[in-house]
């Protein structure tokens, strides 16, 4: 069997006195979508954060593809992050820049194409996400969707291998949600990238995901494929599934 | 007894972050510099925010330094001018007047002007970037915010606070003849001369030099609060008055320091 392409082993997270963390084991496979559900200040940004160095655990090791990630220093932490990419939750759009400023940012930071290269590459990815022709607006000027759409083409501009989703769906109503799951899922067929998502919502789950972990305890109780975990009768995933209204959870 | 114990331990918890701050804002500072000696600031996207924060800075900044110039030399001229003739000595004001500007008000006025106007704006833009995860987005790209963000800032400032400084210093001494002139009746160019008489290039310098080091100081201290700010909008907001009040107190105190080891020097 293949070594996980990410593993988290045996994390312990705390800030100050309030442990987030306490011996969380995860791994992910190359190429799947693997969603993480849980409540509220259950440290699912945490996870994303210390995969990419932006937070480091107490203790215990994360490797992505080979690389403890947990214990590498910031230069050593920039070839990681070249190959990762990450979606914040309120789309952490740079307001200084405009929306081409933004998806061009993490191009000309690579230091890989030409300016004629970054512009052909923006297009394309705005053309994906359903925006373009709004290259020269500011992040001001978009409407929450929008701005995750943007973010989302941001996200994928550099072609990362892995790209990590924070909330995507957060604060959008019904339809936008229904787009931005749709744009997730058609980008990572398209793309064969590796890709977790972290959300409350489990209707988006269910939609992206080819496996769902749950987050309970402060570690990961189960790890399973969409349909075992709908079908699943731990009481926690039950209580979870149960607190969420029925339309959104329907097949 | 409580309460002692209390008060105690509320005095070294300030005091340990005191030293704290100033451990973050020396490590930062340290951090700029080795970046621009190992010439990581020379490439285009460098540049590009180098240009952009000195247009924005020294557009910023230049009214209300121009303006606390102009006046704050015009009272002092009419001060010292009814203070002098008591002495029937009303035609030195100008070598007071212009020598207190040149050596000292011109480039503290300066430095606690942009300490204001620009440090808060500092504070504010990178404390807002802090709490909206831009900062952390930038981090995820592989771009270090230090080299991105704040060497630029700091750069512009210290740059431009001796130009600012020497426009401070020559419009206020402007106004200071023009009110010499039209209040007390001293001729123009008696106060001219006294200038010439009294003001030496090692004054001149000697104060451009103090707001080159007020401009490092207070621009790293400016970028460390925005760095640090924690607690949404209104944390931005707790750390853009701390700036203003953490970089007043600096620049006077440090004018202190700046003054006596500058002299030690003959400056």
């Amino acid at each position: 069997m293949d070594a996980p392409f990410i593993e988290f082993r045996d994390v312990k997270k705390a800030f100050g006195e309030r442990s987030i963390y306490d011996g969380l084991s995860l791994s992910v496979r190359r190429g799947e979508t693997l969603t993480i559900v849980g409540g509220s200040g259950s440290g699912k940004s945490v996870l994303l954060k210390m995969l990419i160095g932006l937070l480091k655990p107490d203790s215990g090791a994360i490797l992505f593809d080979g690389v403890d990630v947990a214990r590498a220093s910031e230069e050593e932490l920039l070839p990681v992050r070249r190959r990762i990419s990450m979606l914040f939750q309120g789309g952490a759009l740079f307001d200084s820049m405009s929306v081409s400023g933004n998806i061009a940012y993490p191009l000309r930071v690579q230091g890989l194409l030409g300016e004629d290269a970054i512009a052909a590459r923006v297009g394309e990815v705005l053309s994906e996400v359903g925006l373009s022709g709004s290259e020269a607006l500011s992040p001001d000027e978009l409407s929450g969707g929008m701005k995750k759409r943007v973010a989302l083409a941001r996200a994928i501009a550099s072609k990362p291998e892995v790209v990590l989703y924070d909330e995507p769906t957060t604060g959008l109503d019904p339809i936008t949600t229904r787009r931005i799951v749709e744009l997730i899922s058609a980008i990572h067929e398209r793309a064969k990238t590796t890709a977790i998502v972290v959300t409350h919502d489990l209707a988006s789950a269910f939609f992206v995901s080819s496996r769902v972990a749950m987050l309970s305890e402060r570690r990961t109780s189960m790890v399973l494929p969409v349909e075992e975990f709908r079908r699943s009768s731990d009481p926690a995933i039950r209580e979870f599934i149960s607190a969420m209204p029925m339309a959104e959870v329907a097949p | 007894m409580e309460t002692t114990y209390g008060s105690i331990r509320g005095a070294s918890g300030k005091i340990a972050y005191v030293f704290e701050y100033a451990g973050g804002v020396f490590e930062l500072m340290g951090r700029a510099l080795k970046l621009v000696v190992r010439g990581k600031m020379a490439g285009a996207m460098e540049r590009k925010a180098i240009i952009e924060q000195i247009e924005s800075i020294a557009i910023r900044s230049l009214s209300i330094v121009v303006l606390t110039a102009i006046f704050s030399s015009m009272v002092m001229t009419v001060q010292f001018a009814v203070q002098l003739a008591r002495f029937g000595a009303k035609e030195y004001v100008g070598n007071v007047v212009s020598l207190s500007l040149v050596r000292e008000l011109g480039p503290v006025l300066t430095a606690l002007m942009v300490g204001g106007r620009v440090g808060a704006g500092i504070s504010a833009e990178l404390g807002s970037m802090n709490v909206t995860e831009q900062i952390d987005a930038l981090r995820s790209m592989g771009a270090d915010p230090i080299q991105k963000l704040v060497v630029p800032r700091i750069l512009a400032t210290t740059l431009m606070l001796p130009l600012l400084t020497t426009l401070a210093n020559a419009l206020g001494v402007a106004g200071a003849m023009l009110t010499a002139r039209l209040d007390s009746g001293v001729h123009l160019s008696y106060f001219y001369h006294s200038i010439l008489q009294a003001v030496t290039v090692q004054d001149f310098v000697g104060g451009l030099i103090k707001t080159l080091l007020f401009g490092f100081v207070l621009s790293a201290i400016a970028c460390y609060q925005g760095l640090i700010t924690r607690g949404g909008t209104q944390g931005v907001g707790r750390s853009t008055t701390q700036t203003v009040v953490i970089t007043s107190v600096v620049t006077l105190i440090s004018d202190f320091v700046f003054t006596k080891v500058l002299l030690e020097f003959g400056m």
